[in-house]
């Protein structure tokens, strides 16, 4: 028990002090019925270097990504992470500090959240971004209902470009709202949801690149949804992309939902990633999740605070915008030290970095008898069709040390239609040798 | 000295790429005035692209983004972390947030590639370890609860009571039950629980607390009616104390057809001691950093699994780690019937089950409830020392893990909760919680923790106790003015909220200054 400083003898002088004669009054006001002092049912204390060889041996049950071949995506990417940016984000003062609730001595979270925010909007081509949220499917749930509070509308549209799995947050969020339109898959990319655009329309949520690897046009959305009063979500699973792709804001997007796992952050089997919502001006009393802003102090120095938090549960309970109380403070620090350490030139050489792979990649496997490219635009993602059940594939490829991509029918069962595609990404890790292992397992697989 | 500096860096524009403070008081510059967009500490090969593939969206506006060489970055990011106070610098007595000691083993075990360096869609052959792992850190918290099931993919402790809450609706939708749309919060809840029983449809009812600061089972069942879908209340409570009826009380929300929520965001209190289960729980988050000390990170990441009931098993979200027939673990990605969904893409937190078990193996189940206990006698040790100077708003039971005082013993010396809590920051301590719960005025939270020595206690105690002495002599300023020996001064937070500046933007020529 190395964490617990007391020896026995000061436990003893505490409860003399308190005046109690045992740690049993301590727990008075618990039913003696649900009290218990006997052992409890799991195993006791180990030392370190046992703790460690436990975790270690679980570790080593799973397949790393770095371990070989690997082109997984759909939401989530293995991208490389400076070692500043890990060994920053363990310093005590940002690893084992809490919410800047004392602002005088939380101004190194403070300015940091204040940066990562300038940084989002860019990016996104926005007025203002908030200090992050959980992640891009929580904050796309969120974003449509902030565009049901700006709107007074209930219909919602969701492409059917959009990740099925933020579909299906969406979905549990709305329990199965009736003004909620979620249109089916469009794998091969000709979505139609600018035809479901009508006066009761509250938002319509598009992904791009979408899920299957698409790029979207956003300018003939977001004018034909202002055209009819309705807003513009608009959700992105791999912010590279915004390093070559033209800004969201730029084409008139309303809210901006982004994933900012590529950045900073690893792969982690699904969490924790980092969420990023930004808005327009007139927008942002109804954005949900804590916000920092500029002020002074008593001397006139700069300074930053949590502010706005009259939207927030602590203060109006039930009125709130929305039960969130946390932000994804530490990951929102990785991403913000990442995205200075590439800065506007390196973040644009990474995002051409990754595009030139995905080239690469979607060249090779087009000259793979029997893997047809559906795809005539993406950025580091996109979608084949193949001659058998893209998940039977994928675990023979799996055997063979590659781990090919994403069937579709993993996210989207029951789906005859969709049962033999599969989703793939290329990063700046994929090498000319990963792209030839794959080439070559998938024509013996599919032989 | 009269120059008008509001609002602008101190000094910016004198030193380039370095701090305007002395070395070892830093004052630093925002990345925007000390980056540029051509620099980078990041080597990437410069590549030639076909852009054929792009659509016709390839970017043509600038991002405008200010980079920074390595070296630069890590004297940016280090200069700031020195303007925060952290739990390994000094105690951090926050009332109901759990500022406890955080090992290093767990920061290195998460770090291992087979967790962090694992996709959530990989296949489910090469991820047995990591199901594996989420398998065991339930079976630890089904165990500690005396519950039926967990699901552990919430993101945070609200989101676990949203995902909680989600499963009693889609049960009361499952049998029949629709008519069932309030939810009763007793006034000593945390705000997140009204917040996430509004943001599901449902009226919120409040309960009255006691004199005494705990729920009256009398109160609970006479707001107890047919269109009662279920009550949440937090046990240990936000005023520190262990609910004595909480059994009664669940017993009388059954009777009626109501599921019993617990706000479980301070079972660091009774681990190992009370499980959940036996009180009649249906539902209950657990907050991973509190309990478990994974990283608090000025924020989060978070992670808040909730226990369930045999009755509510069927309704928790997707995805969950079951047996499969042939022994191996597999994973339930999509819902049946009427189950709740997904809450979240992919599953959860993984990063902060790695820390929480690593947490749990150390500490063992014999641990655990030391700690437990630990935290327990701190806090009360703590209240029997500052009883006499401070005002203990509900001495009536123990405290648990925290102990609640009001302002009442500052009465008429001009010292606010607010000024104390700054006079702290200068004495070395960062302030207990201030102003929360709202039941009582003035409140002053503090939660000791199981991680604090008897000599830090004693100083802690030490210092409340001179601090008291000198609010209520005449020494005003001393809090008023306070804090002296922070990176910033009282900061203007009246400002902030009504003039929102919420991102950087260049300075523009700056003429009032230059004209002083």
């Amino acid at each position: 028990m190395r964490y617990l400083p007391h020896s026995d003898a000061e436990r003893a002088e505490m409860l003399a002090t308190i005046g109690i004669a045992s740690e049993d009054a301590l727990f008075s006001a618990v039913p003696r019925a649900a009290y218990n002092t006997g052992a409890i049912d799991l195993p006791a204390h180990s030392p370190e270097f046992l703790v460690e060889a436990h975790m270690r041996a679980l570790s080593g049950k799973n397949r790393a990504a770095g371990d070989g071949p690997f082109f997984v995506g759909a939401g989530a990417y293995r991208h490389h992470v400076p070692a500043t940016v890990d060994h920053l984000i363990q310093r005590s003062e940002w690893l084992t500090a809490y919410t800047p609730y004392q602002p005088e001595i939380s101004q190194g979270t403070l300015q940091m959240l204040f940066e990562f925010q300038t940084q989002v909007a860019k990016l996104t081509g926005m007025d203002v971004a908030n200090a992050s949220l959980y992640d891009g499917s929580t904050g796309t749930a969120e974003a449509v209902l902030m565009a049901r509070r700006l709107t007074r509308k209930k219909k919602l549209v969701l492409s059917g470009g959009l990740h099925p799995h933020y579909r299906d947050v969406v979905k549990a969020y709305l329990k199965d709202d009736p003004d909620l339109v979620c249109l089916p898959a469009s794998p091969q990319g000709q979505g139609d949801i600018l035809d479901h655009i009508d006066d009761q329309t509250a938002a319509i949520v598009i992904q791009t690149p979408d899920f299957y690897g698409h790029l979207r046009d956003l300018e003939k959305a977001a004018d034909t949804a202002h055209a009819k009063g309705a807003l513009l979500i608009v959700v992105v699973t791999e912010v590279v992309s915004l390093g070559l792709l033209e800004a969201p804001g730029t084409f008139g997007a309303d809210i901006v939902v982004a994933e900012g796992q590529s950045i900073g952050n690893a792969l982690n089997f699904g969490g924790p990633y980092v969420g990023l919502m930004a808005t327009r001006k007139e927008f942002v009393r109804q954005m949900p999740g804590r916000l920092c802003g500029e002020t002074v102090d008593a001397e006139g120095k700069r300074g930053f605070v949590l502010t706005l938090s009259t939207r927030e549960q602590h203060i109006r309970r039930e009125k709130a915008t929305s039960n969130i109380c946390t932000n994804s403070g530490l990951c929102a620090l990785a991403f913000t030290i990442h995205m200075s350490l590439l800065g506007e030139a390196g973040f644009t050489r990474l995002a051409r970095l990754n595009h030139s792979r995905a080239i690469a990649l979607a060249d090779a496997l087009a000259k793979v008898p029997g893997v047809e490219v559906l795809n005539k635009t993406f950025f580091n993602e996109f979608t084949i069709r193949v001659g058998k059940p893209a998940a039977g594939v994928i675990e023979a490829l799996a055997q063979r040390n590659v781990l090919a991509g994403v069937p579709v029918s993993r996210l989207e069962p029951g789906k005859p239609e969709l049962e033999n595609l599969i989703v793939l990404a290329a990063t700046e890790l994929t090498t000319d040798a990963d792209i030839a292992a794959l080439a070559n397992g998938l024509k013996e697989v599919l032989a | 000295m009269s120059m008008n500096t509001q609002g602008r860096p101190t000094g910016i524009g004198t030193l380039s790429a370095a701090s305007t403070g002395s070395a070892l008081i830093p004052d630093e510059p925002l990345l925007f005035e000390i980056g540029d967009t051509h620099h980078s500490g990041v080597d990437l090969p410069e590549v030639e692209i076909d852009d054929s593939r792009l659509g016709g969206f390839a970017r043509k506006t600038k991002l405008d983004l200010a980079g920074l060489t390595e070296p630069e970055a890590m004297r940016h990011y280090v200069r700031l972390s020195r303007m925060n106070y952290s739990i390994d610098s000094g105690m951090y007595p926050l009332g109901s947030c759990t500022m406890k000691h955080n090992p290093r083993l767990n920061e290195k075990m998460a770090r291992l590639p087979g967790f962090s360096d694992v996709h959530p869609l990989q296949p489910v052959s090469t991820v047995q370890g990591a199901l594996e792992l989420m398998s065991q850190l339930s079976h630890w918290l089904m165990t500690l609860t005396n519950t039926a099931a967990v699901s552990l993919t919430p993101k945070a402790g609200a989101h676990g009571e949203l995902c909680g809450m989600m499963a009693i609706h889609a049960a009361q939708q499952a049998r029949g039950q629709g008519h069932r749309t309030v939810v009763l919060v007793p006034e000593s809840a945390h705000g997140t629980n009204p917040a996430t029983a509004a943001f599901l449809g449902y009226t919120v009812k409040p309960v009255p607390a006691r004199e005494d600061g705990t729920v009256d089972v009398e109160a609970v069942k006479a707001a107890l009616g047919p269109d009662v879908a279920a009550i949440m209340l937090t046990n240990p409570n936000t005023c520190g104390l262990f609910e004595p009826q909480v059994i009664e009380i669940a017993k009388a929300v059954h009777d009626a057809g109501a599921f019993f929520y617990c706000d479980g965001a301070n079972f660091n209190a009774i681990m190992g001691v009370v499980r959940p289960g036996d009180l009649g729980i249906d539902a209950m988050h657990i907050n991973l950093h509190k309990t478990f000390s994974t990283p608090h990170g000025g924020g989060g990441p978070g992670a808040g699994p909730v226990v369930l009931s045999e009755a509510l098993a069927p309704f928790a979200p997707v995805p969950f780690v079951r047996k499969a027939a042939d022994g191996g673990l597999e994973l339930v990605e999509h819902s049946e019937g009427e189950a709740l969904g997904r809450i979240t893409a992919f599953h959860g937190q993984m990063g902060m089950y790695v820390r929480a078990l690593t947490y749990m193996l150390s500490h063992g189940g014999d641990g655990l409830a030391r700690a437990a206990k630990d935290a327990v006698l701190n806090a009360n040790y703590v209240k029997a020392r500052l009883q006499d100077a401070f005002s203990v708003s509900f001495p009536d039971y123990p405290a648990m893990h925290e102990v609640l005082f009001d302002d009442s013993s500052l009465a008429g010396t001009g010292v606010s909760t607010l000024d104390f809590a700054k006079a702290m920051i200068d004495e070395g301590y960062h302030p207990m919680t201030m102003y929360f719960p709202l039941v009582v005025h003035g409140a002053m939270l503090i939660e000791p923790t199981e991680s604090e020595s008897k000599q830090t206690l004693d100083a802690f105690c030490d210092t409340m106790l001179a601090l008291a002495a000198d609010a209520k002599g005449n020494d005003k300023e001393r809090f008023t003015g306070a804090p002296t020996r922070a990176p910033r001064r009282r900061l203007d937070e009246t400002r902030a909220a009504r003039s929102p500046k919420l991102r950087w933007e260049p300075e523009e020529a700056a003429p009032a200054a230059a004209a002083e």
